[in-house]
């Protein structure tokens, strides 16, 4: 056939490659800015949805932009609890600057129960107020499940112990095993519970049967391995190497300005 | 063949899945929830009719020698095109459907069909043949999905129709159904029960 002469082979090629890159890199290039959006909105709706102001899962874009103004979000760093004004507080993520040589710095393995291995050393907590009071306090958490890594928002109350909201805007278990770690009913398990003991250590554990003590909540049955990974995962970022000198502070500061 | 012929023979006389039994990784893997289904059947059929149109357009331009890696750039190019459009305007969506919308490249129907048909037919009959393919394959999907939403969470289309036990209802519900190996089964009484009916698609010994 003279289709196959090889010039003329290197030819179709070469001009089908030349046309399907540049009809993909287009679509590619011209999605992302929506893209981008969408995401970040997704992430916001997902936090208002945990502390409470929106009820909504499906609301639209402008009432979440609305909604989103009663949150006041703040870089701290995790070593000292200070606020730090090193970063620029909307465009800063912690996902992304885990992975960015300037703040990413690694865990000791040993201590290392949420399975990370390394960590953003700024993070960006959020703040509810009331009344020009803090109402609540937002931590977003992480940490390895049983397939995927569960990104979420813990929610904590004034008094920096009782938990007010928790729930994932992003993981990948299994619908309907893992995956109920996005149930409503259960993410409600955790509203009102202590999150630290009496001498202060993080103490919520995920248990098998009723879940009733004041730092117990009830398992995921058929999730044993991502049960325990979101007890391990809140847990560490409630602790030292967590928002532990953050919370530590704000309590001080708190405490100072009654 | 008539274009009628065309477009509904890939449903039951000659299923992908169910006759050629081809695609059937993908159909274990997104058929957990219905809504899923059903945006990754539309992609399907996107893919299959597209792609067997543009490949029967230049398929007499096509060097026999290369011809399986344009069909293949040509799938992926699409396959690529229909993520970034579901994950600019359907975001909840694609996220749900996460890296299988990707894997329809490796959906044997497309290639199947590219090969098959649209290398020898011209480019009307071949959308005609790639949305008919397509559509058959929605049809074990949605049978599959229906199935295992309901079943396994005790919904439909997220709408709960079984009030399960982690509601406060009476449903326990099937954590097999949620699991791939119950779309094999799925599957299998799928196609028992087609040839139940057309007793002409069964193999002879």
């Amino acid at each position: 056939m003279q289709n196959d002469g090889p010039l003329r082979t290197i030819f179709v090629a070469f001009l089908l490659c030349v046309t399907c890159s540049v009809l993909v890199s287009t679509a590619a290039v011209k999605f992302k800015p929506q893209q981008e959006t969408n995401k970040k909105l997704d992430i916001k709706k997902k936090l208002l949805l945990t502390v409470g102001l929106l009820d909504n899962p499906k609301a639209k874009a402008d009432e979440i932009e609305r909604a989103y103004q009663q949150v006041e979000p703040q870089i701290i760093d995790l070593k000292s609890g200070n606020v730090s004004n090193e970063v620029d507080v909307e465009s800063f993520d912690a996902k992304d600057a885990a992975k960015d040589p300037r703040y990413s710095v690694a865990i000791d393995g040993a201590v290392d129960i949420a399975k990370i291995k390394k960590k953003s050393r700024l993070a960006k907590v959020f703040f509810i107020k009331k009344q020009g009071k803090v109402d609540q306090v937002v931590l977003p958490v992480h940490g390895k499940g049983l397939w995927s890594t569960l990104y979420g928002f813990l929610s904590l109350d004034s008094d920096l112990k009782t938990i007010r909201g928790f729930g994932f805007y992003e993981h990948a278990e299994t619908p309907g095993l893992g995956g109920e770690v996005d149930n409503p009913r259960w993410k409600e398990l955790w509203v009102g519970k202590k999150a630290f003991n009496n001498n202060g250590n993080p103490a919520i554990k995920v248990v098998k049967g009723t879940g009733k003590g004041q730092h117990e909540v009830d398992g995921l049955s058929g999730a044993t391995i991502t049960a325990s990974g979101v007890q391990a995962l809140v847990n560490f970022w409630l602790d030292e190497n967590g928002y532990g000198p953050f919370l530590a502070q704000l309590k001080r500061r708190m405490n100072n300005e009654y | 063949m008539s274009i009628k012929k065309t477009l509904f023979d890939p449903l039951f006389n000659n299923n992908p899945i169910a006759l050629q039994i081809l695609g059937i990784c993908s159909a274990l893997a997104v058929t957990t929830k219905l809504e899923t289904v059903l945006v990754m059947s539309a992609a399907v059929i996107a893919v299959t009719t597209c792609s067997n149109f543009f490949v029967s357009i230049i398929r007499n331009q096509i060097p026999s020698s290369i011809r399986i890696i344009v069909q293949m750039t040509i799938i992926a190019s699409l396959v690529i095109l229909t993520d970034q459009i579901l994950k600019t305007f359907f975001y909840e969506v694609s996220k749900g459907l996460s890296v299988y919308v990707g894997l329809i490249i490796t959906n044997c129907i497309v290639m199947g069909r590219a090969e098959g048909y649209a290398m020898k037919n011209g480019p009307i009959m071949s959308a005609i043949d790639g949305f008919g393919n397509g559509l058959g394959y929605s049809l074990v999907l949605i049978f599959v999905g229906v199935f295992r939403e309901l079943f396994g969470s005790g919904t439909l289309l997220g709408m709960t129709i079984f009030e399960t036990v982690n509601n406060g209802g009476w449903y326990v519900p099937n954590g097999m159904a949620l699991l791939s190996p119950s779309a094999f089964f799925l599957i299998g009484f799928f196609i028992w029960g087609l040839r139940t009916f057309k007793k002409e698609q069964i193999e002879q010994e």
